[in-house]
Protein backbone atom coordinates (compact mmCIF):
# COMPACT_ATOMS: atom_id res chain seq x y z
CA UNK A 1 0.00 0.00 0.00
CA UNK A 2 1.63 3.63 -1.23
CA UNK A 3 0.50 6.39 0.41
CA UNK A 4 1.61 9.75 -1.13
CA UNK A 5 0.48 13.44 -0.87
CA UNK A 6 -2.34 14.91 -2.83
CA UNK A 7 -1.01 18.33 -1.89
CA UNK A 8 -1.03 19.39 1.41
CA UNK A 9 -4.52 18.68 2.70
CA UNK A 10 -5.33 15.52 1.35
CA UNK A 11 -2.95 11.83 0.37
CA UNK A 12 -3.74 9.36 -1.64
CA UNK A 13 -3.57 5.82 -0.88
CA UNK A 14 -2.90 3.40 -3.23
CA UNK A 15 -4.94 0.20 -1.57
CA UNK A 16 -4.70 -1.93 -5.31
CA UNK A 17 -2.61 -2.41 -8.49
CA UNK A 18 -2.98 -3.60 -11.60
CA UNK A 19 -7.23 -2.63 -11.78
CA UNK A 20 -7.00 -3.84 -15.80
CA UNK A 21 -6.08 -7.49 -14.91
CA UNK A 22 -8.55 -7.60 -11.75
CA UNK A 23 -10.75 -5.08 -11.55
CA UNK A 24 -13.40 -6.77 -9.42
CA UNK A 25 -10.87 -7.31 -6.52
CA UNK A 26 -9.45 -3.74 -6.82
CA UNK A 27 -12.83 -2.24 -6.36
CA UNK A 28 -13.26 -4.74 -3.09
CA UNK A 29 -10.01 -3.66 -1.56
CA UNK A 30 -11.27 -0.20 -2.19
CA UNK A 31 -14.24 -0.44 -0.74
CA UNK A 32 -13.16 -2.56 2.33
CA UNK A 33 -10.55 0.64 3.04
CA UNK A 34 -12.84 3.28 2.48
CA UNK A 35 -14.96 1.46 5.39
CA UNK A 36 -12.13 1.20 7.54
CA UNK A 37 -11.00 4.58 7.74
CA UNK A 38 -14.36 5.81 8.11
CA UNK A 39 -15.08 3.66 11.13
CA UNK A 40 -11.18 5.03 12.14
CA UNK A 41 -12.68 8.34 12.63
CA UNK A 42 -9.00 9.78 12.29
CA UNK A 43 -9.02 13.66 13.54
CA UNK A 44 -8.91 15.75 10.88
CA UNK A 45 -10.17 13.97 7.90
CA UNK A 46 -12.62 15.72 6.25
CA UNK A 47 -13.60 12.99 3.41
CA UNK A 48 -12.71 10.34 1.49
CA UNK A 49 -13.03 9.81 -2.09
CA UNK A 50 -12.79 6.38 -3.80
CA UNK A 51 -11.78 5.72 -7.27
CA UNK A 52 -10.75 2.42 -8.97
CA UNK A 53 -7.22 1.80 -7.06
CA UNK A 54 -7.10 4.28 -4.50
CA UNK A 55 -8.95 6.77 -2.07
CA UNK A 56 -8.08 10.12 -1.55
CA UNK A 57 -8.21 10.97 2.28
CA UNK A 58 -8.99 15.00 2.86
CA UNK A 59 -7.67 16.67 5.88
CA UNK A 60 -7.59 19.81 7.22
CA UNK A 61 -4.15 19.78 9.03
CA UNK A 62 -5.03 22.21 11.75
CA UNK A 63 -7.85 20.17 12.69
CA UNK A 64 -5.70 16.76 12.78
CA UNK A 65 -3.39 19.01 15.27
CA UNK A 66 -6.36 20.08 17.71
CA UNK A 67 -7.02 16.62 17.36
CA UNK A 68 -3.52 15.53 18.71
CA UNK A 69 -1.64 14.94 15.90
CA UNK A 70 1.85 16.65 15.86
CA UNK A 71 2.42 20.21 15.02
CA UNK A 72 5.90 19.87 13.37
CA UNK A 73 4.68 17.01 11.39
CA UNK A 74 1.38 16.14 10.98
CA UNK A 75 2.12 13.66 7.45
CA UNK A 76 4.26 11.22 9.41
CA UNK A 77 1.35 10.68 12.07
CA UNK A 78 -1.79 10.88 9.75
CA UNK A 79 0.38 7.86 7.29
CA UNK A 80 0.88 6.09 10.67
CA UNK A 81 -2.70 6.64 11.77
CA UNK A 82 -3.89 5.10 8.22
CA UNK A 83 -1.54 2.50 8.33
CA UNK A 84 -3.41 1.57 11.71
CA UNK A 85 -6.42 1.84 10.37
CA UNK A 86 -5.89 -0.69 7.42
CA UNK A 87 -3.56 -3.03 9.00
CA UNK A 88 -4.78 -6.43 8.50
CA UNK A 89 -7.62 -5.62 6.48
CA UNK A 90 -8.33 -8.71 3.85
CA UNK A 91 -11.12 -8.20 1.21
CA UNK A 92 -12.29 -11.66 1.13
CA UNK A 93 -12.27 -11.96 4.62
CA UNK A 94 -14.06 -9.64 7.58
CA UNK A 95 -14.24 -7.05 5.34
CA UNK A 96 -16.49 -8.07 2.43
CA UNK A 97 -19.61 -6.10 2.57
CA UNK A 98 -22.43 -6.86 0.05
CA UNK A 99 -23.34 -3.76 -1.59
CA UNK A 100 -26.67 -2.58 -2.74
CA UNK A 101 -27.81 -3.58 -6.42
CA UNK A 102 -29.25 -0.90 -8.72
CA UNK A 103 -31.63 -1.27 -11.35
CA UNK A 104 -31.52 1.28 -14.09
CA UNK A 105 -34.02 1.16 -16.56
CA UNK A 106 -33.29 2.53 -20.28
CA UNK A 107 -34.84 2.78 -23.31
CA UNK A 108 -33.26 2.65 -26.26
CA UNK A 109 -34.92 3.95 -29.26
CA UNK A 110 -33.16 5.73 -31.95
CA UNK A 111 -33.40 9.00 -30.90
CA UNK A 112 -32.07 8.29 -27.38
CA UNK A 113 -29.25 6.08 -28.55
CA UNK A 114 -28.11 7.78 -31.35
CA UNK A 115 -24.56 5.89 -32.06
CA UNK A 116 -25.90 2.67 -30.95
CA UNK A 117 -25.55 1.87 -34.61
CA UNK A 118 -21.92 2.55 -34.68
CA UNK A 119 -21.30 0.70 -31.61
CA UNK A 120 -23.15 -2.59 -33.45
CA UNK A 121 -20.95 -1.77 -36.47
CA UNK A 122 -17.73 -1.67 -33.81
CA UNK A 123 -19.01 -5.28 -32.38
CA UNK A 124 -20.31 -6.64 -35.62
CA UNK A 125 -23.49 -7.11 -33.96
CA UNK A 126 -27.22 -5.90 -34.51
CA UNK A 127 -28.83 -3.13 -32.75
CA UNK A 128 -30.65 -5.87 -31.07
CA UNK A 129 -27.82 -8.16 -30.08
CA UNK A 130 -26.21 -4.81 -28.65
CA UNK A 131 -29.00 -4.29 -26.49
CA UNK A 132 -29.43 -7.85 -25.06
CA UNK A 133 -25.44 -8.08 -24.70
CA UNK A 134 -25.75 -4.89 -23.06
CA UNK A 135 -28.54 -5.70 -20.46
CA UNK A 136 -26.90 -9.35 -19.59
CA UNK A 137 -23.79 -7.23 -18.16
CA UNK A 138 -23.03 -7.36 -14.37
CA UNK A 139 -21.82 -3.47 -13.72
CA UNK A 140 -20.21 -2.13 -10.76
CA UNK A 141 -19.76 1.56 -9.88
CA UNK A 142 -15.84 2.19 -9.36
CA UNK A 143 -15.87 5.59 -9.56
CA UNK A 144 -18.00 8.41 -9.62
CA UNK A 145 -17.04 11.92 -10.78
CA UNK A 146 -16.32 13.70 -14.08
CA UNK A 147 -19.42 15.71 -13.25
CA UNK A 148 -21.63 15.37 -10.20
CA UNK A 149 -23.39 11.67 -10.01
CA UNK A 150 -21.49 10.56 -13.40
CA UNK A 151 -20.75 6.80 -12.72
CA UNK A 152 -18.03 4.86 -14.38
CA UNK A 153 -19.18 1.24 -14.61
CA UNK A 154 -16.98 -1.65 -15.09
CA UNK A 155 -18.12 -5.15 -16.39
CA UNK A 156 -19.49 -3.92 -19.81
CA UNK A 157 -18.98 -7.28 -22.02
CA UNK A 158 -15.57 -6.75 -24.01
CA UNK A 159 -17.42 -7.07 -27.07
CA UNK A 160 -19.27 -3.80 -26.46
CA UNK A 161 -15.83 -1.49 -26.06
CA UNK A 162 -15.45 1.09 -28.44
CA UNK A 163 -13.50 4.18 -28.68
CA UNK A 164 -14.91 7.19 -27.53
CA UNK A 165 -15.62 9.62 -30.05
CA UNK A 166 -12.61 11.25 -32.02
CA UNK A 167 -14.69 14.76 -31.52
CA UNK A 168 -16.60 14.82 -28.21
CA UNK A 169 -20.03 16.29 -28.46
CA UNK A 170 -21.20 19.81 -27.09
CA UNK A 171 -24.40 18.78 -25.94
CA UNK A 172 -25.34 15.10 -24.23
CA UNK A 173 -28.81 15.17 -22.89
CA UNK A 174 -29.40 14.07 -19.15
CA UNK A 175 -29.86 10.46 -18.72
CA UNK A 176 -27.90 9.49 -21.72
CA UNK A 177 -26.33 5.76 -21.32
CA UNK A 178 -22.67 5.75 -22.95
CA UNK A 179 -20.09 3.52 -23.88
CA UNK A 180 -16.28 4.86 -23.54
CA UNK A 181 -13.42 2.63 -24.35
CA UNK A 182 -14.06 -0.52 -21.83
CA UNK A 183 -16.18 1.52 -19.71
CA UNK A 184 -20.01 2.32 -19.32
CA UNK A 185 -21.53 5.43 -17.80
CA UNK A 186 -24.39 7.44 -17.37
CA UNK A 187 -24.81 11.50 -18.02
CA UNK A 188 -26.70 12.55 -15.10
CA UNK A 189 -27.15 16.39 -16.47
CA UNK A 190 -26.46 17.55 -19.96
CA UNK A 191 -23.18 18.13 -20.34
CA UNK A 192 -20.43 17.63 -23.17
CA UNK A 193 -18.81 14.47 -23.75
CA UNK A 194 -17.26 12.21 -26.06
CA UNK A 195 -18.75 8.50 -25.43
CA UNK A 196 -20.93 6.96 -27.80
CA UNK A 197 -24.35 7.06 -26.62
CA UNK A 198 -26.94 4.03 -27.17
CA UNK A 199 -29.97 4.86 -24.91
CA UNK A 200 -31.15 6.86 -22.51
CA UNK A 201 -32.15 6.11 -18.53
CA UNK A 202 -35.67 8.06 -17.35
CA UNK A 203 -33.95 7.91 -13.44
CA UNK A 204 -32.80 11.19 -12.24
CA UNK A 205 -28.87 10.46 -11.09
CA UNK A 206 -27.86 13.35 -9.29
CA UNK A 207 -30.25 15.99 -7.61
CA UNK A 208 -28.96 18.53 -5.40
CA UNK A 209 -32.02 18.68 -3.59
CA UNK A 210 -31.42 15.74 -2.02
CA UNK A 211 -28.12 14.40 0.06
CA UNK A 212 -26.77 12.09 -0.38
CA UNK A 213 -27.49 14.00 -4.13
CA UNK A 214 -26.24 10.89 -6.24
CA UNK A 215 -27.83 7.66 -6.77
CA UNK A 216 -24.55 5.77 -6.91
CA UNK A 217 -21.74 5.29 -5.24
CA UNK A 218 -18.91 3.09 -5.87
CA UNK A 219 -19.32 -0.43 -4.77
CA UNK A 220 -22.93 -0.22 -6.11
CA UNK A 221 -23.93 -3.15 -8.41
CA UNK A 222 -26.12 -2.25 -11.12
CA UNK A 223 -28.63 -4.06 -13.69
CA UNK A 224 -30.02 -2.78 -16.83
CA UNK A 225 -33.19 -3.28 -18.15
CA UNK A 226 -34.66 -2.39 -21.07
CA UNK A 227 -37.81 -0.66 -21.39
CA UNK A 228 -40.04 0.39 -24.08
CA UNK A 229 -40.92 4.35 -25.46
CA UNK A 230 -43.94 4.25 -23.63
CA UNK A 231 -42.70 3.57 -20.38
CA UNK A 232 -39.93 5.89 -20.78
CA UNK A 233 -42.33 8.65 -21.06
CA UNK A 234 -44.21 8.00 -18.13
CA UNK A 235 -41.35 7.57 -15.92
CA UNK A 236 -39.95 10.91 -16.90
CA UNK A 237 -41.07 13.02 -13.79
CA UNK B 1 -34.20 42.61 3.81
CA UNK B 2 -33.04 42.76 0.08
CA UNK B 3 -29.84 44.73 -1.32
CA UNK B 4 -30.14 45.01 -5.61
CA UNK B 5 -27.66 44.64 -8.07
CA UNK B 6 -28.20 47.34 -10.00
CA UNK B 7 -25.64 46.53 -12.63
CA UNK B 8 -24.52 42.20 -11.86
CA UNK B 9 -20.61 43.00 -12.90
CA UNK B 10 -18.74 40.60 -15.41
CA UNK B 11 -18.87 37.53 -13.18
CA UNK B 12 -20.50 37.79 -9.62
CA UNK B 13 -21.39 34.84 -7.83
CA UNK B 14 -22.93 34.07 -4.18
CA UNK B 15 -20.15 32.04 -2.68
CA UNK B 16 -19.21 30.85 1.14
CA UNK B 17 -16.47 28.26 2.18
CA UNK B 18 -18.18 25.42 -0.35
CA UNK B 19 -19.60 21.58 0.30
CA UNK B 20 -17.18 19.09 1.36
CA UNK B 21 -17.68 15.90 1.96
CA UNK B 22 -19.31 15.37 -1.29
CA UNK B 23 -16.92 14.35 -3.73
CA UNK B 24 -17.90 10.08 -3.40
CA UNK B 25 -20.46 11.89 -5.81
CA UNK B 26 -18.57 13.46 -7.66
CA UNK B 27 -19.57 17.26 -6.09
CA UNK B 28 -16.23 19.41 -6.58
CA UNK B 29 -15.45 21.44 -3.26
CA UNK B 30 -16.51 25.06 -4.79
CA UNK B 31 -16.58 28.04 -2.68
CA UNK B 32 -14.80 31.21 -2.27
CA UNK B 33 -12.04 30.89 -4.49
CA UNK B 34 -9.77 32.47 -1.51
CA UNK B 35 -11.38 30.96 1.43
CA UNK B 36 -9.43 33.12 3.70
CA UNK B 37 -10.43 36.09 2.32
CA UNK B 38 -14.19 35.90 2.90
CA UNK B 39 -13.83 34.44 5.90
CA UNK B 40 -11.76 37.74 7.19
CA UNK B 41 -14.72 40.11 5.32
CA UNK B 42 -17.38 38.17 7.47
CA UNK B 43 -15.28 38.53 10.46
CA UNK B 44 -14.20 42.60 10.16
CA UNK B 45 -18.69 43.16 9.35
CA UNK B 46 -19.42 41.11 12.40
CA UNK B 47 -20.97 37.58 10.24
CA UNK B 48 -19.84 34.01 10.82
CA UNK B 49 -16.85 33.28 8.93
CA UNK B 50 -19.00 30.27 6.54
CA UNK B 51 -21.66 33.47 6.00
CA UNK B 52 -22.23 33.62 2.45
CA UNK B 53 -21.01 36.89 0.17
CA UNK B 54 -20.10 37.86 -2.81
CA UNK B 55 -17.29 36.89 -5.54
CA UNK B 56 -16.53 39.87 -8.07
CA UNK B 57 -14.69 39.01 -10.60
CA UNK B 58 -13.75 42.01 -12.71
CA UNK B 59 -15.48 44.48 -10.71
CA UNK B 60 -18.63 45.61 -12.54
CA UNK B 61 -21.07 45.71 -9.60
CA UNK B 62 -22.99 48.11 -8.37
CA UNK B 63 -25.42 47.03 -5.36
CA UNK B 64 -28.16 49.33 -3.45
CA UNK B 65 -28.86 48.47 -0.23
CA UNK B 66 -32.43 49.26 1.44
CA UNK B 67 -31.30 49.34 4.99
CA UNK B 68 -27.87 49.79 7.11
CA UNK B 69 -25.75 47.21 6.40
CA UNK B 70 -21.59 46.28 7.68
CA UNK B 71 -19.62 45.74 4.40
CA UNK B 72 -16.05 44.84 4.18
CA UNK B 73 -14.07 43.50 1.25
CA UNK B 74 -11.23 41.95 0.42
CA UNK B 75 -9.33 41.05 -2.76
CA UNK B 76 -7.26 42.37 -5.62
CA UNK B 77 -6.49 46.02 -5.93
CA UNK B 78 -10.10 47.15 -6.62
CA UNK B 79 -11.17 50.71 -7.01
CA UNK B 80 -14.55 50.76 -4.41
CA UNK B 81 -16.60 53.59 -3.19
CA UNK B 82 -19.86 53.53 -0.63
CA UNK B 83 -21.42 56.45 -3.05
CA UNK B 84 -18.28 58.96 -3.92
CA UNK B 85 -16.15 57.87 -0.60
CA UNK B 86 -13.70 55.41 -0.85
CA UNK B 87 -13.50 52.20 0.80
CA UNK B 88 -10.14 50.28 0.95
CA UNK B 89 -9.96 46.68 1.12
CA UNK B 90 -10.06 45.25 4.95
CA UNK B 91 -11.69 47.99 6.44
CA UNK B 92 -15.15 47.67 7.78
CA UNK B 93 -18.09 50.39 6.77
CA UNK B 94 -21.29 51.33 7.29
CA UNK B 95 -23.58 51.68 4.17
CA UNK B 96 -27.06 53.40 4.67
CA UNK B 97 -30.38 52.77 3.07
CA UNK B 98 -30.29 54.18 -0.41
CA UNK B 99 -26.86 53.77 -0.77
CA UNK B 100 -24.63 52.13 -3.26
CA UNK B 101 -21.80 49.91 -3.28
CA UNK B 102 -19.68 50.25 -6.31
CA UNK B 103 -16.23 48.42 -7.11
CA UNK B 104 -14.30 48.91 -10.31
CA UNK B 105 -11.42 48.22 -12.29
CA UNK B 106 -8.44 46.20 -10.57
CA UNK B 107 -5.11 47.23 -11.19
CA UNK B 108 -3.73 43.95 -9.64
CA UNK B 109 -5.73 40.69 -9.38
CA UNK B 110 -8.98 39.97 -10.68
CA UNK B 111 -11.26 39.08 -7.89
CA UNK B 112 -12.95 40.68 -4.63
CA UNK B 113 -15.39 38.88 -1.84
CA UNK B 114 -18.06 41.21 -0.37
CA UNK B 115 -19.11 40.47 3.17
CA UNK B 116 -22.53 41.95 4.12
CA UNK B 117 -23.56 41.83 7.78
CA UNK B 118 -26.29 39.24 7.72
CA UNK B 119 -25.11 37.54 4.82
CA UNK B 120 -26.71 36.73 1.78
CA UNK B 121 -29.64 33.86 2.41
CA UNK B 122 -30.28 32.15 -0.55
CA UNK B 123 -31.33 28.82 -0.09
CA UNK B 124 -29.17 26.27 1.36
CA UNK B 125 -27.97 22.91 -1.00
CA UNK B 126 -26.24 20.48 0.25
CA UNK B 127 -24.68 22.04 3.49
CA UNK B 128 -24.03 24.85 1.31
CA UNK B 129 -25.14 28.40 -0.58
CA UNK B 130 -22.30 28.35 -2.92
CA UNK B 131 -22.91 28.89 -6.35
CA UNK B 132 -22.09 25.54 -8.42
CA UNK B 133 -22.02 27.58 -12.00
CA UNK B 134 -20.45 24.42 -13.84
CA UNK B 135 -23.45 21.98 -12.43
CA UNK B 136 -26.05 25.00 -11.90
CA UNK B 137 -27.03 24.82 -8.72
CA UNK B 138 -26.36 26.46 -5.40
CA UNK B 139 -26.23 30.31 -5.04
CA UNK B 140 -28.57 33.02 -7.34
CA UNK B 141 -30.42 29.66 -9.42
CA UNK B 142 -27.20 28.31 -9.98
CA UNK B 143 -25.80 31.21 -11.97
CA UNK B 144 -24.05 34.68 -11.53
CA UNK B 145 -25.97 37.59 -10.57
CA UNK B 146 -27.71 39.60 -13.20
CA UNK B 147 -28.23 43.15 -13.36
CA UNK B 148 -30.96 44.52 -11.37
CA UNK B 149 -31.11 41.38 -9.34
CA UNK B 150 -32.37 41.46 -5.49
CA UNK B 151 -30.52 39.72 -2.98
CA UNK B 152 -32.39 38.25 0.25
CA UNK B 153 -30.03 39.33 3.09
CA UNK B 154 -29.86 38.01 6.61
CA UNK B 155 -31.06 39.62 9.63
CA UNK B 156 -27.93 41.32 11.35
CA UNK B 157 -26.29 40.09 13.92
CA UNK B 158 -26.14 41.73 17.47
CA UNK B 159 -22.14 42.19 16.62
CA UNK B 160 -22.83 43.65 13.56
CA UNK B 161 -25.83 45.70 15.25
CA UNK B 162 -23.10 46.92 17.53
CA UNK B 163 -20.82 47.63 14.84
CA UNK B 164 -23.20 49.48 12.94
CA UNK B 165 -23.32 52.21 15.54
CA UNK B 166 -19.63 52.34 16.31
CA UNK B 167 -19.44 53.01 12.77
CA UNK B 168 -22.29 55.97 12.91
CA UNK B 169 -20.47 59.13 12.91
CA UNK B 170 -17.10 57.53 11.47
CA UNK B 171 -18.34 55.62 8.60
CA UNK B 172 -15.26 53.68 7.69
CA UNK B 173 -13.62 51.68 10.48
CA UNK B 174 -10.14 53.09 10.68
CA UNK B 175 -8.42 49.11 11.77
CA UNK B 176 -7.90 46.59 8.77
CA UNK B 177 -6.24 42.81 9.28
CA UNK B 178 -2.89 42.54 7.57
CA UNK B 179 -2.28 43.56 3.94
CA UNK B 180 -1.78 40.29 2.73
CA UNK B 181 -4.80 39.63 4.01
CA UNK B 182 -7.04 42.25 2.62
CA UNK B 183 -4.90 42.32 -0.87
CA UNK B 184 -3.43 39.33 -1.36
CA UNK B 185 -2.71 39.64 -5.14
CA UNK B 186 1.06 40.14 -7.00
CA UNK B 187 2.71 41.25 -9.90
CA UNK B 188 4.29 37.94 -11.08
CA UNK B 189 4.00 36.49 -7.99
CA UNK B 190 5.91 33.23 -7.46
CA UNK B 191 3.47 30.17 -6.31
CA UNK B 192 5.00 27.51 -3.73
CA UNK B 193 4.16 24.07 -4.38
CA UNK B 194 5.08 20.65 -3.55
CA UNK B 195 6.11 17.84 -6.05
CA UNK B 196 3.24 15.88 -7.38
CA UNK B 197 3.04 11.94 -7.29
CA UNK B 198 3.02 11.77 -10.83
CA UNK B 199 5.97 13.54 -11.52
CA UNK B 200 7.98 10.25 -12.89
CA UNK B 201 5.01 10.51 -15.69
CA UNK B 202 6.67 13.96 -17.33
CA UNK B 203 10.46 14.18 -17.89
CA UNK B 204 13.09 15.51 -15.50
CA UNK B 205 13.20 18.43 -18.06
CA UNK B 206 9.73 18.81 -17.57
CA UNK B 207 9.93 19.83 -13.90
CA UNK B 208 12.92 21.83 -13.69
CA UNK B 209 11.48 23.77 -16.72
CA UNK B 210 8.45 24.22 -14.37
CA UNK B 211 10.46 25.64 -11.41
CA UNK B 212 12.51 28.18 -13.62
CA UNK B 213 10.61 29.26 -16.04
CA UNK B 214 7.63 32.10 -15.98
CA UNK B 215 4.23 30.88 -17.45
CA UNK B 216 1.36 32.84 -18.75
CA UNK B 217 -2.20 32.89 -17.90
CA UNK B 218 -4.00 31.97 -20.86
CA UNK B 219 -7.52 33.76 -21.47
CA UNK B 220 -9.69 30.33 -21.26
CA UNK B 221 -8.68 30.39 -17.35
CA UNK B 222 -11.88 30.56 -15.16
CA UNK B 223 -13.14 28.87 -11.30
CA UNK B 224 -11.96 25.53 -12.13
CA UNK B 225 -8.63 26.16 -13.35
CA UNK B 226 -5.62 28.56 -14.72
CA UNK B 227 -4.69 27.16 -17.69
CA UNK B 228 -0.79 27.91 -18.42
CA UNK B 229 0.74 28.75 -21.64
CA UNK B 230 4.78 28.72 -21.83
CA UNK B 231 7.43 26.41 -22.10
CA UNK B 232 5.83 22.73 -23.14
CA UNK B 233 6.30 20.29 -20.60
CA UNK B 234 7.20 17.06 -21.64
CA UNK B 235 5.30 13.85 -20.68
CA UNK B 236 6.97 10.54 -20.54
CA UNK B 237 4.03 9.11 -22.04
CA UNK B 238 1.03 10.40 -24.04
CA UNK B 239 -1.19 7.79 -22.01
CA UNK B 240 -3.34 8.74 -19.44
CA UNK B 241 -3.45 7.40 -16.07
CA UNK B 242 -6.54 5.82 -14.14
CA UNK B 243 -8.17 8.31 -12.82
CA UNK B 244 -7.89 9.24 -9.54
CA UNK B 245 -8.43 12.75 -7.03
CA UNK B 246 -7.44 15.90 -7.64
CA UNK B 247 -7.84 18.54 -5.76
CA UNK B 248 -7.93 22.82 -5.45
CA UNK B 249 -3.71 23.70 -6.14
CA UNK B 250 -3.13 20.13 -8.18
CA UNK B 251 -0.91 20.84 -11.32
CA UNK B 252 -1.91 18.74 -13.87
CA UNK B 253 -0.24 18.44 -17.68
CA UNK B 254 -2.24 17.37 -20.43
CA UNK B 255 -0.73 15.38 -23.77
CA UNK B 256 -0.64 19.15 -25.31
CA UNK B 257 2.45 19.80 -22.45
CA UNK B 258 0.49 22.90 -21.32
CA UNK B 259 -0.16 22.56 -17.41
CA UNK B 260 -3.20 23.52 -15.77
CA UNK B 261 -3.31 24.86 -12.17
CA UNK B 262 -6.60 23.17 -10.48
CA UNK B 263 -8.89 25.57 -8.34
CA UNK B 264 -12.39 24.93 -6.29
CA UNK B 265 -14.64 24.21 -9.06
CA UNK B 266 -12.47 21.68 -10.57
CA UNK B 267 -13.42 17.98 -11.25
CA UNK B 268 -13.28 15.80 -8.41
CA UNK B 269 -11.04 13.13 -10.68
CA UNK B 270 -8.52 13.39 -13.38
CA UNK B 271 -6.28 11.20 -14.80
CA UNK B 272 -3.62 13.58 -16.36
CA UNK B 273 -0.15 13.16 -14.28
CA UNK B 274 0.02 15.40 -11.24
CA UNK B 275 3.44 17.10 -11.81
CA UNK B 276 2.33 19.29 -8.64
CA UNK B 277 0.47 20.81 -6.19
CA UNK B 278 0.53 24.37 -5.22
CA UNK B 279 0.03 25.26 -1.25
CA UNK B 280 -3.20 25.95 -0.06
CA UNK B 281 -1.36 28.77 1.38
CA UNK B 282 -0.85 29.86 -1.76
CA UNK B 283 -4.33 29.54 -3.68
CA UNK B 284 -5.32 32.56 -2.72
CA UNK B 285 -2.87 33.95 -4.57
CA UNK B 286 -3.54 32.23 -7.86
CA UNK B 287 -7.11 33.23 -7.14
CA UNK B 288 -5.89 36.81 -8.28
CA UNK B 289 -3.74 35.54 -11.86
CA UNK B 290 -5.64 37.08 -14.76
CA UNK B 291 -4.90 36.38 -18.53
CA UNK B 292 -1.82 37.21 -19.90
CA UNK B 293 -0.43 37.89 -15.84
CA UNK B 294 3.21 35.82 -15.58
CA UNK B 295 3.68 33.54 -12.81
CA UNK B 296 6.31 31.39 -11.37
CA UNK B 297 6.36 28.23 -8.94
CA UNK B 298 9.14 27.20 -6.64
CA UNK B 299 9.39 23.88 -4.21
CA UNK B 300 9.20 23.81 -0.76
CA UNK B 301 8.32 21.03 1.80
CA UNK B 302 4.79 19.46 3.06
CA UNK B 303 5.94 20.38 6.40
CA UNK B 304 6.91 23.71 5.46
CA UNK B 305 3.48 24.20 3.69
CA UNK B 306 1.61 23.14 6.83
CA UNK B 307 3.49 25.55 8.85
CA UNK B 308 2.76 28.25 7.20
CA UNK B 309 -0.75 27.38 6.77
CA UNK B 310 -1.08 26.33 10.90
CA UNK B 311 0.61 29.98 11.67
CA UNK B 312 -2.20 31.65 9.22
CA UNK B 313 -4.49 29.57 11.07
CA UNK B 314 -3.38 30.78 14.75
CA UNK B 315 -3.07 34.62 13.37
CA UNK B 316 -6.57 33.96 12.31
CA UNK B 317 -7.67 33.31 15.28
CA UNK B 318 -5.93 35.94 17.34
CA UNK B 319 -7.46 38.20 14.87
CA UNK B 320 -11.07 37.21 15.47
CA UNK B 321 -10.36 37.31 19.36
CA UNK B 322 -9.72 41.26 18.78
CA UNK B 323 -12.33 42.15 17.15
CA UNK B 324 -14.51 39.87 19.77
CA UNK B 325 -12.98 42.32 22.04
CA UNK B 326 -13.15 45.06 20.35
CA UNK B 327 -17.01 45.01 19.82
CA UNK B 328 -17.60 44.06 23.87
Amino acid sequence: MQITPLGDCAVLIRVAENFDEAPEQALQKVIAAHRRLGAAKIPGVIELAPAYTTIALFYDPVRAIDGGAPAENVPDWLEHKIREALAGSDSRGADYVKNSVVEIPICYDPEFGFDLDEVAQHAELSPNEVIDLYAAGNYRVHCVGFIGGFPFLGGLPSKLATPRRETPRKEIPAGSVGIGGKQTGIYPVKSPGGWNIIGRTPLRLFDPQKNPPGLLRAGDQVRFRAISREEFERSVT
Amino acid sequence: MKATAIRAGFLTSVQDLGRAGLREFGVSPGGALDPHALRVANLLVGNKEPAAGLEITFGGLRIRFADDRVIAWCGGDFEACIGSMRLASGHAALVQSGEDFSIESPAIGCRAWLAISGGIDVPVFLGSRATDLKAGFGGMNGRAIRDGEQLLLGENSERSKTLAETLRTGRIASWKPPHNWSNPAQPEPVLRFIRGSDADHCTAEAMKTFSRSGFFVSPDSDRMGVRLDGPRLERTSEKDLLSEAVAPGTVQVPPNGRPILLLNDCQTIGGYPKLAHVITFDLPIAAQLRPADTVRFSEVTLLEAHRVLCERERDLQQFRGGIEWHLK
